[in-house]
């Protein structure tokens, strides 16, 4: 496990030392204020865990699609570069490496997150904040970026470039929130099903209303799982090819 | 040290390399040698635990690759064909990440980190960005993450590939310096660069070994034996006479004639250069150069591959 935290430093420092990373934090963060200021706080007048409430809504798409920004070069720029040859051939495993990039991207995506803590502040000058509903939006946006930095290392391990790898965890990520979706126009037990899938949806907004359920908890720990999993699958079959 | 028994990959259809046997001895330097695409680089990201094979059988040090890769990648030191640098790293952070990778114990990380910069002559640039480094420097950074972690086993994949003159003499003085350090695995299409530097050379050809053994081996099997290049001053006839006079020298033939100096190449073993010397100073002809023949290792490869080339369409 020490190889993975060491591949993890690295990359970390690689996204503090790029220029890249910030662009991708401050052009999210600037949409992120910018949703807050026209939805959350605008409109008609609301309570504080109204708008508390839609602030998280907006956040969670915004952290969504950064950490598919944020991911796409994970592996597919070591294959790039021809780096993946020094990881391969050092003595960690395919899982250590995976996990190592995870955790950079999301140690990464965290910085963002944190810096998305102004608004509620914000809300705090003028309303009133229960911190344990921030508490969960907060634990909720880490859980949902964690599952979208894991898809995202899947689709950087199956990709070549990192244009590709950005479209196709898009791809997969879009595809699990059009779930939401379907399972309004299907019937049981379809829309039972597309429900327990989609990414956003039913297991996002209780977090937003600051409501922990374990249920939701484990949704997008399983989702981080499995798509880690398949990432490191990936990396094993690509030295058969 | 390496010991690779009927070595097969396949990429789809395609048979990079086939049935492949060879052995490596501890402390030898082995030049592989091929032209572009013959399964070079394939052979060694086998070896370098990058790529699996589809069938046979490879060991180094006794451990399998396909079933104790782990325990290969820990002595092994592995350069690919593009060394496989992070740009925004210094090179001594580089190097570092690396040597911690390896498992150098971290007590010890600075000072292996120290040695390999000097080894490969990079102390002077140990701070500065591998992304801002000219392509000669890249490469020996290459070779230092190879050799950071001091792996009883080197595996270079092209190490001169796209380096200038001087800086493949230095590539080549460096490979020297590594000689009783490691046993080392070195591949390249130029010839005499791996001649100079290796004990002994595999040479590879649309994936199969087609040779091995030292460089006289593989002249004498082909009936090459080998050349002596003379310039002596004036007298072509009488210098052909005494050289001729020498049992070992097969024949002698006039290279060229330009201002009084006449150039020889004698069929003759490179060893016999003292006899040839003396042979032509006893005959009263004043010597101005005697050299082994340059073009040897370049027939003897062109002779194996065209030799397959003819093989294969008739």
């Amino acid at each position: 496990m020490t190889a993975a935290l060491l591949i993890a430093r690295r990359e970390l420092a690689a996204y503090l030392r790029t220029w890249s990373g910030y662009v991708i934090i401050a052009a999210m963060l600037l949409l992120d204020g910018l949703l807050f200021n026209a939805f959350a706080m605008g409109g008609s007048s609301k309570r504080s865990a109204e708008v508390i409430y839609q602030f998280f809504y907006f956040s969670s798409g915004v952290t969504i699609t950064a950490a598919v920004f944020l991911s796409m070069r994970l592996l597919a720029e070591e294959r790039q570069t021809g780096t993946l040859s020094l990881l391969y051939s050092s003595p960690v495993t395919d899982a250590e490496i995976v996990i190592g990039k995870f955790l950079s991207a999301l140690a990464f995506l965290s910085i963002l997150i944190v810096l998305t803590l102004y608004m509620p502040l914000l809300v705090l000058v003028n309303g009133k904040v229960s911190f344990g509903h921030l508490f969960a939006g907060y634990l909720g946006l880490l859980l949902l970026g964690a599952a979208s930095v894991a898809i995202g290392t899947f689709g950087s391990s199956l990709a070549k470039n990192q244009v590709l790898a950005a479209i196709l965890s898009g791809v997969i990520v879009v595809a699990l929130l059009v779930c939401w979706m379907l399972s309004s126009v299907t019937d049981r037990p379809f829309s039972e099903l597309f429900t327990a899938l989609a990414l956003h949806g039913k297991h996002f907004q209780p977090f937003g209303q600051g409501i922990v359920h374990v249920r939701d908890v484990i949704y997008y720990v399983a989702v981080t799982f499995v798509a880690l999993f398949a990432a490191i699958r990936v990396l094993e079959a690509r030295r058969w090819r | 040290m390496i010991q690779v028994d009927g070595l097969t990959k396949y990429y789809g259809d395609h048979a990079a390399i086939r049935n492949l046997s060879f052995r490596i001895e501890r402390g030898e330097v082995i030049g592989f040698l091929g032209l572009n695409g013959a399964g070079k680089t394939t052979t060694l990201k086998v070896l370098g635990c990058v790529l699996l094979p589809t069938s046979g059988r490879v060991t180094i040090d006794g451990f399998d690759v396909v079933e104790n890769p782990h325990e290969i990648r820990k002595r092994i030191g592995f350069l690919p064909d593009t060394p496989p640098l992070y740009d925004e790293m210094t090179v001594s952070g580089y190097l570092s990440f690396v040597a911690r990778l390896r498992r150098v114990p971290f007590a010890d990380v600075r000072a292996r980190v120290d040695e390999a910069l000097q080894l490969t002559a990079l102390v002077e640039v140990r701070d500065e960005l591998v992304g801002a480094l000219s392509h000669g420097y890249r490469q020996r950074v290459g070779v230092a993450q190879a050799l950071v972690h001091r792996p009883e086993l080197l595996i270079l994949d092209e190490p001169s590939g796209g380096l200038d003159p001087v800086q493949i003499v230095e590539m080549r003085g460096l490979i020297k310096k590594l000689k009783g350090r490691h046993t080392v695995l070195v591949s390249s299409h130029i010839l005499p660069e791996i001649s100079q530097i290796c004990d002994r050379l595999l040479v590879i050809q649309e994936g199969e070994i087609v040779a091995q053994g030292t460089e006289a081996e593989l002249a004498a099997r082909l009936g090459a034996g080998g050349s002596i290049e003379v310039e002596v001053l004036g007298a072509a006839a009488r210098a052909l006479e005494a050289v001729r006079a020498i049992p070992a020298v097969q024949d002698a033939v006039v290279l060229r004639e330009q201002d009084g100096v006449v150039a020889l190449r004698l069929d003759a073993p490179a060893e016999l250069r003292p006899e040839v010397a003396r042979a032509l100073v006893n005959a009263g002809v004043d010597l101005l150069r005697i050299d082994r023949g340059t073009q040897k290792l370049e027939s003897i490869f062109l002779k194996l591959t065209q030799d397959r080339t003819t093989k294969e369409a008739a």
